[in-house]
């Protein structure tokens, strides 16, 4: 009977994917039936966008326990390489999914490599001062592209800054014209592929955390002196969630761009890595479920919200302040505390 | 001179970062939260003062002294509701809610005031008309607006160093920030003294919003963001918690701002910004005048 016996992470873990399957499945019946609406439909991508930027950063908010408000310049980088690389490849790859995929992986891989360069000055630093930094790179990272000019021709790609000096020769095209971003993407993005990447998000996510390294990259997060002094080399495994995280957001950046005919750099500003933010501390911090119940749902709010009109942003941010006061107000929390059997209040005392 | 006419735009922006900044290092210095909501208060005092002048009539110096009562009002009542219960709760739980409360403000006022932009009146302008004084026969201009920011700002300088080091409240503020629990002891009054934080921070931003609007007179909802957002990075620059390093901060940055537009381009200036504050922060980890705090083991 050992097989049956799982321990709580691990049982945790399959119930998260279990969901997150049974949700793919109903969402597709219910799609192929036609009863769900044309609005909803299309934030479906979005969505699962959304979901791997949550899941991404809890890894570096919940786990790693660095406060990270530049993630949206991951996301950001993803999709305009990714993008880049599809419409480069459009003739090479005819097929659709293949393209799809090759541009999520540019995307990633873009990512990861800017997360590395980017983690070897910020993982020097603790705290809040390694927030503001991670928000100067975020805002970088969208002014570079803000005024980015890349042109595809036989010769293959050419670049320039600040104003288009890419001189494409007969039949080049221009695919990211500075403050216009980019456009005419074909929309290959699809429920599916974005439920694959959330799948696949979670199993990298989960192995690593469940991982040697995931231990230890939970033992900095608790005590960094004691995790050091017992030979945890930080830095290596700071940068390894760190990377990870990056690459994942470069996957949702891909994916969410290619469900739009349009992208401009100013979409993955600030706003867009608080909006990710909240919903990492919303579905609470190291919780992958929690994250992709909260990225859902507080995707589809505004819309739903859509009756009050010109006070949804308003209803919105009031229920953001009344879900931190209710969450964190003591009376409740020693309320809730009693169905949980077996924590004590020492924890949260501490 | 067209050198001298940058640094001294510079140093006017400069002086306004550090208004608001001001503003950030003592909230975080007291109450060791980034109080996101900060920005849209320097928008909310733009408002009051646009409306008090141009539809009501009331003289410039009545207006501003409404914003920053209203401002004043403001910070506290949103201290009081949303922050004071959550003292005890994790700083990222804080966090949030500093964002919820800097939705809830940004969109009140998309809804009270809309979002076409408002022409901020200039009240900078002498009897003759004039906007600004010239000197060397023409060549360097000083506009009114950009001699009243730096000397505000010196007198808000001069004025908030007297006040943390004599007065009994700045006192308590102090204490307040080294050790909470010691302040307490001491029978000082620890939420009240957070609530005057917030209402001279918040009052601070209030000018700091008429100057700015002043010097770039256009006003909408998201006025405050991107002010907010380069004056916390200022903050953090000179070393947060520290009033010197938020006013040497904001002074840098606005120079660092003006001098890169000028001199390398007006569309890369931001990332010039940041890429500045991160070499700083590589060399001196605690910002400019940051204490740096030895870890105990």
């Amino acid at each position: 009977m050992k097989s049956l016996k799982l321990n709580k992470t691990t049982r945790r873990n399959y119930l998260t994917y279990l969901l997150v399957i049974l949700a793919y499945v109903i969402l597709q019946i219910l799609g192929s039936t036609g009863s769900i609406s044309s609005s909803l439909k299309g934030m479906l991508v979005p969505i699962c966008a959304y979901i791997v930027m949550a899941i991404s950063l809890n890894l570096t908010v919940g786990v790693l326990g660095e406060l990270s408000l530049g993630h949206a310049g991951f996301m950001s980088m993803g999709a305009f390489t990714g993008v880049t690389a599809a419409i480069a490849l459009q003739d090479a790859i005819p097929a659709a999914p293949l393209r799809m995929a090759i541009a999520l992986a540019v995307g990633a891989a873009f990512a990861a490599l800017t997360g590395f360069l980017i983690g070897i000055p910020v993982l020097r630093l603790n705290g809040d001062y390694l927030a503001i930094v991670t928000l100067a790179f975020g805002e970088i990272i969208k002014s570079i592209f803000n005024n980015l000019y890349v042109g595809v021709d036989k010769k293959g790609l050419h670049m320039s800054l600040l104003s288009d000096k890419t001189s494409l020769s007969e039949g080049g095209k221009l695919i990211i014209a500075g403050p216009m971003g980019i456009g005419g993407i074909q929309k290959i993005s699809t429920f599916t592929a974005g439920f694959i990447l959330v799948m696949i998000t979670l199993i990298v996510v989960f192995h690593l955390v469940n991982s040697r390294a995931g231990r230890a990259i939970m033992a900095i997060r608790d005590n960094r002196i004691a995790a050091e002094s017992v030979g945890v080399n930080i830095t290596k495994y700071k940068m390894m969630a760190f990377v990870t995280s990056a690459a994942l957001a470069g996957a949702a950046g891909a994916l969410f761009a290619m469900n739009y005919s349009t992208i401009v750099a100013n979409k993955f500003d600030f706003n867009t890595s608080i909006l990710v933010l909240v919903f990492v501390v919303l579905g609470g911090l190291g919780n992958m479920l929690g994250s992709i119940v909260a990225a859902a749902a507080l995707t589809i709010l505004p819309e739903a919200l859509r009756q009050f009109s010109d006070y949804r942003m308003l209803v919105y941010a009031i229920v953001l302040i009344l879900v931190m006061l209710a969450t964190n107000n003591p009376t409740l929390k020693s309320f809730f505390s009693r169905f949980k059997p077996g924590k004590s209040h020492g924890k949260e005392a501490a | 001179m067209t050198f001298l006419n940058f640094l001294i735009s510079g140093i006017s922006l400069g002086s306004i970062y550090a208004i608001i900044a001001l503003g950030y290092t003592m909230v975080y210095g007291i109450a060791k939260m980034l109080n996101f909501a900060h920005g849209d208060v320097i928008m909310v005092g733009a408002y009051i003062c646009f409306y008090a002048v141009s539809r009501f009539n009331l003289p410039p110096l009545v207006g501003v002294i409404l914003a920053m009562i209203v401002c004043t009002v403001l910070g506290m009542v949103v201290e009081r509701l949303a922050y004071k219960p959550l003292r005890q709760a994790p700083s990222l739980a804080v966090l949030i809610t500093a964002i919820g409360v800097s939705y809830f403000l940004q969109n009140t006022a998309l809804l009270l005031w809309s979002s076409n932009p408002k022409v901020f009146p200039s009240f900078f302008v002498s009897g003759s008309g004039g906007t600004g004084v010239e000197l060397f026969g023409g060549q360097l201009k000083i506009s009114y607006v950009t001699l009243f920011t730096i000397i505000i700002c010196v007198i808000i300088m001069l004025a908030l160093t007297w006040f943390t080091g004599k007065t009994k409240m700045g006192k308590a503020m102090r204490a307040c920030s080294e050790d909470k629990g010691a302040a307490q002891l001491m029978g000082i009054n620890v939420d009240a003294t957070i609530s005057m934080t917030f209402a001279i921070g918040s009052g601070l931003a209030a000018i700091a919003g008429v100057l700015l609007c002043s010097a770039y007179p256009t006003l909408v909802p998201t006025t405050g963001s991107m002010p907010g957002i380069k004056a916390f990075t200022a903050a953090v620059f000179g070393g947060i918690g520290s009033i010197p390093g938020a006013f040497l901060g904001g002074l840098l940055l606005g120079i660092i701002e003006i001098f890169a537009k000028a001199y390398i381009s007006t569309q890369l200036s931001d990332a010039v910004v940041f890429a500045v504050l991160i070499i700083v922060l590589l060399v001196k980890p605690a910002g400019l005048l940051g204490k740096q705090i030895r870890e105990k083991v």
